[in-house]
């Protein structure tokens, strides 16, 4: 119970941020048309892509071979899920462009 | 307390994600939404890159390699998929950070072996979370991709959820041994990893193909959370915010998807669509008969029509009818014909679907009428053309409340004078059940696949034009 508090008090920001985010993500999305879900969700999947930023962390640190060979196919993976989800979602939104 | 220029250019990064999705809310903005995304993204890259103080990045030809050969082979895949694949598509994205996720945590469990003297139980906590979370989105992500490429089919295990339960706790059990010292062995976090993989697997594999979306948009969000707990282990603070940004929105949006079905998420989880009414749907039975029209009676009928309204369904896509498609609507036009698309929200079982294949081959955005538009002009409408759609359609959804359908929106074609059914077979559709419309004495079945029957349909326009 202890370790518990104690971790709350040591990450309080990080839990204000969090509890924030939560609503701020729901509020996002509430008004959105239904054609629009699958980009957006698409878009979201780009997103979360920030990940990449702690392969790359893991990459710059890596002082053995386990580390360096896992962290590589992390960024490398990471950079699929940031580069193809951008990407993907801009073909589909081209398509929502007014065609006359 | 300095900020330093990282932090900056996080803080930056962090208010191109929120101010992007708020974009991609709507038509108008949506592309410029995506865009300011990803220049925050790549900002936020380039800065962990060169501006790191607090940890002194290495391996430069590594990490550049992986980005290089990362950012070809994504933007190759994204570019070369067929717009009838991006659901998958996203599904194997979401993937692949899943695996990030998962391998980030193997090689910080390595590492926090070797250097931590103390031991830290909550950090083990967090990174196992990232590992179990990331790998369940990992492999949950690759039978969804196979499920919609139809490699894999659907499949129940005796005891599913009994089996499910199991691998879950004992997961549960493997976390707070090693966060609690009670296990020494550093090999469990394999086996967690191992847990974690078969536990995507059988999560995913009862629910049914159509489900999918839905799935990988609850993925979606697994994996949202997967990078927060990555956050957390640096503490970096744009890993954590776009992490749960992606996790809460990702589950509304998942809330909303099963909404627009009329269903709830531990029914699409449990994967036990119409299993419930099985029984009350047997014993009833749809009496009258079905009438078969050929392509050119359907043609003449559609001609002479004041008005039509097509409304496509999954058929469509699969058959990848729509460039064939346009074609009809620009042969009903020349003959004086108005012509619009009704797209129901969950047509094709994923929303905007429609929208996006039909916009692919040149329909004017405009033609595509959403359901609350298009249901009062069924009234005045000659003619409706039915394209591969079933569920959407069928008048049991108000008409009979033992159906598994009942109360799910659907578009009231049967208000029109003719209804023309283009399908397949008479199989019925997802949702497994019949379909009364198909008897109805104003409906007419055109029997074939929708490529096909629409090239005819064009020929015999064309032929008497």
């Amino acid at each position: 119970m202890q370790a518990i508090f104690q971790f709350i008090s040591d990450h309080q920001l990080m839990i204000y941020l969090i509890v924030l985010m939560i609503f701020v993500g729901v509020e996002l999305i509430e008004k959105v048309p239904s054609v629009l879900h699958t980009p957006l969700m698409s878009g979201a999947n780009a997103i979360h892509g920030v990940i990449i930023i702690g392969s790359i962390i893991v990459m710059g640190q890596a002082e053995n071979l386990f580390a360096s060979i896992l962290g590589f196919i992390a960024v490398f993976l990471g950079t699929l899920n940031v580069v193809g989800g951008f990407v993907v979602t801009d073909r589909m939104l081209e398509m929502f462009k007014k065609k006359k | 307390m300095k900020l330093s220029i990282l932090d900056f250019i996080y803080i930056l990064s962090a208010f191109s994600f929120v101010f992007g999705i708020k974009l991609l809310g709507k038509p108008s903005t949506a592309r410029r939404g995506n865009t300011i995304a990803a220049i925050g993204m790549t900002a936020a890259i380039v800065g962990t890159i060169f501006l790191n103080e607090s940890v002194m990045v290495k391996n430069y030809p590594w990490i550049f390699g992986a980005l290089i050969l990362g950012s070809i082979v994504g933007t190759l895949m994204a570019k070369r998929v067929q717009m009838t694949q991006m659901p998958q598509m996203v599904s194997f994205f979401n993937g692949m950070g899943g695996a990030c996720a998962a391998l980030i945590s193997i090689v910080e469990y390595d590492h926090f072996l070797h250097h931590a003297a103390s031991s830290d139980s909550a950090r083990i906590v967090i990174l196992l979370l990232g590992l179990i979370i990331g790998s369940v989105s990992f492999s949950g992500s690759m039978i969804a991709f196979g499920k919609l490429e139809e490699k894999i089919k659907d499949l129940h295990l005796p005891a599913q959820q009994v089996v499910n339960m199991v691998v879950l706790l004992a997961i549960v059990g493997l976390v707070v041994g090693l966060a609690g010292g009670y296990l020494s062995n550093p090999a469990f976090i394999y086996l967690i990893l191992g847990l974690s993989l078969i536990y995507g697997l059988l999560f995913v594999f009862p629910i049914g193909g159509a489900d999918m979306p839905v799935v990988i948009s609850l993925l979606n969000s697994f994996t949202g959370v997967a990078t927060a707990f990555g956050g957390f282990l640096y503490d970096n603070k744009v890993m954590l915010f776009g992490g749960i940004l992606v996790g809460s929105a990702g589950t509304l949006l998942t809330v909303m998807m099963c909404k627009a079905m009329n269903r709830s998420l531990t029914n699409v989880l449990l994967g036990n669509f119409g299993s419930g009414s099985a029984a009350a749907a047997a014993g009833k039975t749809i009496t009258g008969s079905i009438k078969e029209v050929s392509a050119s009676d359907a043609a003449i009928l559609m001609k002479y029509s004041k008005k039509v309204i097509v409304v496509p369904g999954y058929g469509l896509a699969v058959a990848q009818a729509q460039h064939v498609c346009h074609e009809l609507e620009l042969c009903l036009e020349a003959e004086g014909v108005e012509l619009k698309y009704a797209i129901h929200p969950v047509a094709g079982r994923m929303p905007g679907h429609m929208n996006i294949l039909l916009a692919e081959s040149n329909v004017s955005y405009d033609k595509l009428v959403e359901m609350e538009s298009i249901n009062p002009e069924f009234k005045t409408t000659d003619v409706v053309l039915v394209v591969g759609a079933n569920d959407v359609v069928n008048p049991a959804a108000k008409t009979d409340p033992t159906s598994p359908i009942y109360g799910m929106p659907i578009l009231d074609v049967e208000d029109a004078a003719n209804v023309i059914v283009m399908k397949r077979s008479m199989r019925s559709g997802y949702a497994g059940i019949e379909n009364e419309l198909f008897y109805s004495p104003k409906t007419r079945m055109l029997f074939g696949d929708a490529k096909k029957m629409m090239t005819e349909l064009v020929n015999e326009l064309k032929a008497s034009a």
